[in-house]
């Protein structure tokens, strides 16, 4: 009787999080563990880190009122990266119908499929800026590189979205269309088209707003753009004029975020 | 009397049908055409505006045949100077999500509108999510390289300062939506705020605070790439050198090294994150 009263806990505790207090000990454990590891091989500066703090006031101190004297500069670089961004949408859509439609496994056969599908793995692990490269190498330095990019990657992501659209669609409408003998072209327009539209149209918008997000960086490697801009200005320690273009870009793809939600809003 | 009344005889049908099928009606298809005509314009204005080179497409197709001549076979021999250059891209990308999570709790408790403590802090909260959010991890590895210097610490930094208003944001939407008779059942017992957060909120946002960090940890693997770019370490150091020294076939060894761990991060963290949900 004693022993049953004494085995109750004095206070309430909440049950664990991790399930057990075994599993949480394993986990702080992994994650100290971890900690120790990664610092020790990634060779921290200390002495460099306290240095920089004092240089970190001073370069936000210099950022503090920013400059926005030299606007035209500044408004060049935006409506060149917003150009990107309109441009690369559009093409990217443009070439993601025949990509989307390869790499649908209910509509086209296998080897296509699989050799579409391999080509979005590939190309959707590339981060735009690896690609940026390349198109600057073949295309030079300018906005042309920076579209192509965009517009690569753009129709990568928007036929990956696409052609899971494509395979989830009902297929009963596609079996009645292809009843009447209509030819692929018309049971695609008539059966297909309509059932991936609206959501199509939703993730186009989306993706425009990421495009506006990365056309501003891809300047960084020479593809045109705010970026190239900004880079420069940090180069030449420009701090107001850089926090004047950071505050631009927050402000542009906030804009562009809020447009982006209450467009796809009214879509549905 | 019935609702339903014949319609009269002998008096022609008020409307004619057309003899063929459309699909539209003519103000539908309207419609369409000046959507698309408002889309052409803008593809118009922005490439113009663009000043294209067209000189640059005539020998484009040369340039790719010579990159890839120049890029084929891959030097092989390059693969163990890379090896630790990979490792430190995925300590940059783990080290800065885990400091992102510990920073995007209590902004994403602050962003949220029933655990905030008044309009000022909410605005707060939700200025900090938009500044994170808008501005893309290899800009903030531009401003901390300018801080730090470069380095891994700067990369760390860019990761963590992106990733706390992703991972804040969702997790702020998460408690908005939380179950409230559990949150009044803790108050009622005369819990303290933090104990409530803690008890009632803390395990029912768990599962969305766990995906979405090692969702943004798979994005993260894939920033951290290129972060070397601007000096802020990784991988990204060494691709950006050979393209400079045109060592292509080494830049090549590089892209297959970063195919291979941003394919296997991200299959890790799907499988995770299927495992949890």
């Amino acid at each position: 009787m004693t022993a049953a009263t004494a085995a109750r806990p004095e206070r309430w505790r909440p049950p664990s999080l991790f399930g057990s207090p075994g599993r949480r000990l394993a986990f702080w454990a992994l994650v100290c563990a971890y900690l120790i590891w990664s610092l020790s091989t990634l060779n921290v500066d200390t002495a460099r880190i306290l240095a920089g703090l004092p240089r970190a006031w001073t370069i936000l101190e210099r950022m503090v009122p920013p400059d926005f004297s030299r606007w035209q500069l500044l408004l060049t670089g935006m409506v060149e990266s917003i150009q990107i961004a309109i441009a690369a949408t559009i093409v990217g859509a443009v070439l993601s119908v025949p990509l989307g439609i390869a790499a649908a496994a209910n509509l086209s056969p296998r080897p296509l499929y699989l050799a579409a599908r391999g080509f979005i793995v590939v190309g959707r692990t590339f981060h735009e800026v690896i690609i940026a490269i390349f198109f600057v190498k073949l295309f030079g330095f300018g906005p042309v590189a920076g579209l192509l990019t965009l517009a690569f990657s753009s129709a990568i992501f928007l036929g990956k979205m696409l052609a899971e659209d494509i395979e989830n669609m009902k297929p009963g409408p596609v079996e009645a269309i292809r009843a009447t003998g209509a030819s692929f072209g018309q049971t695609f327009f008539y059966a297909v088209v309509p059932q991936v539209l609206v959501k199509t149209l939703g993730v186009l918008i989306y993706r425009l707003d990421s495009n506006l997000r990365h056309s501003t960086v891809i300047g960084i490697v020479g593809a045109g753009g705010i970026g190239q801009t900004l880079s420069a200005s940090f180069t030449r320690y420009d701090f107001d004029f850089a926090s004047a273009i950071l505050l631009t870009i927050a402000a542009m793809v906030a804009f562009g975020e809020w447009f982006s939600d209450w467009a796809r809003r009214r879509l549905r | 009397m019935t609702a339903h009344q014949q319609p009269p005889r002998g008096t022609a049908p008020a409307r004619t049908y057309p003899d063929r099928w459309e699909r539209y009606s003519p103000r539908e298809r309207a419609v369409h055409w000046l959507w698309l005509g408002g889309i052409a314009l803008a593809a118009a204005w922005s490439v113009s505006a663009l000043d294209i080179e067209w000189a640059f497409f005539a020998d484009a197709h040369e340039q790719a045949v010579d990159l890839v001549e120049r890029m084929w076979p891959p030097r092989w021999s390059y693969l163990p100077r890379i090896v630790q250059p990979l490792i430190e891209t995925l300590h940059i990308a783990t080290l800065g999500t885990m400091i992102a999570v510990v920073f995007a709790l209590p902004v994403a408790f602050l962003a949220a509108r029933n655990t905030t403590w008044n309009q000022g802090t909410w605005l707060i909260g939700r200025a900090m999510l938009v500044l994170s959010r808008s501005i893309n991890t290899v800009i903030w590895g531009l401003v901390f390289v300018a801080i730090f210097g470069p380095g891994p610490v700067a990369g760390i930094c860019a990761v963590a300062a992106r990733s706390v208003g992703f991972i804040a944001k969702l997790v702020a939407e998460a408690i908005e939506e939380v179950d409230a008779g559990q949150v009044e059942a803790v108050e009622s017992t005369g819990a303290t705020t933090l104990q409530v957060y803690g008890v009632a909120i803390l395990p029912q946002i768990l599962p969305v605070l766990i995906g979405t960090t090692i969702y943004r940890w798979d994005i993260n693997v894939r920033e951290s790439s290129v972060l070397g770019f601007v000096g802020a370490g990784g991988i990204g150091l060494l691709l950006y050198a050979s393209i400079n020294q045109f060592a292509w076939s080494q830049a090549l060894v590089i892209l297959i090294a970063i195919l291979g761990i941003v394919i296997v991060s991200e299959v890790l963290s799907a499988y995770v994150r299927s495992r949890i949900v």
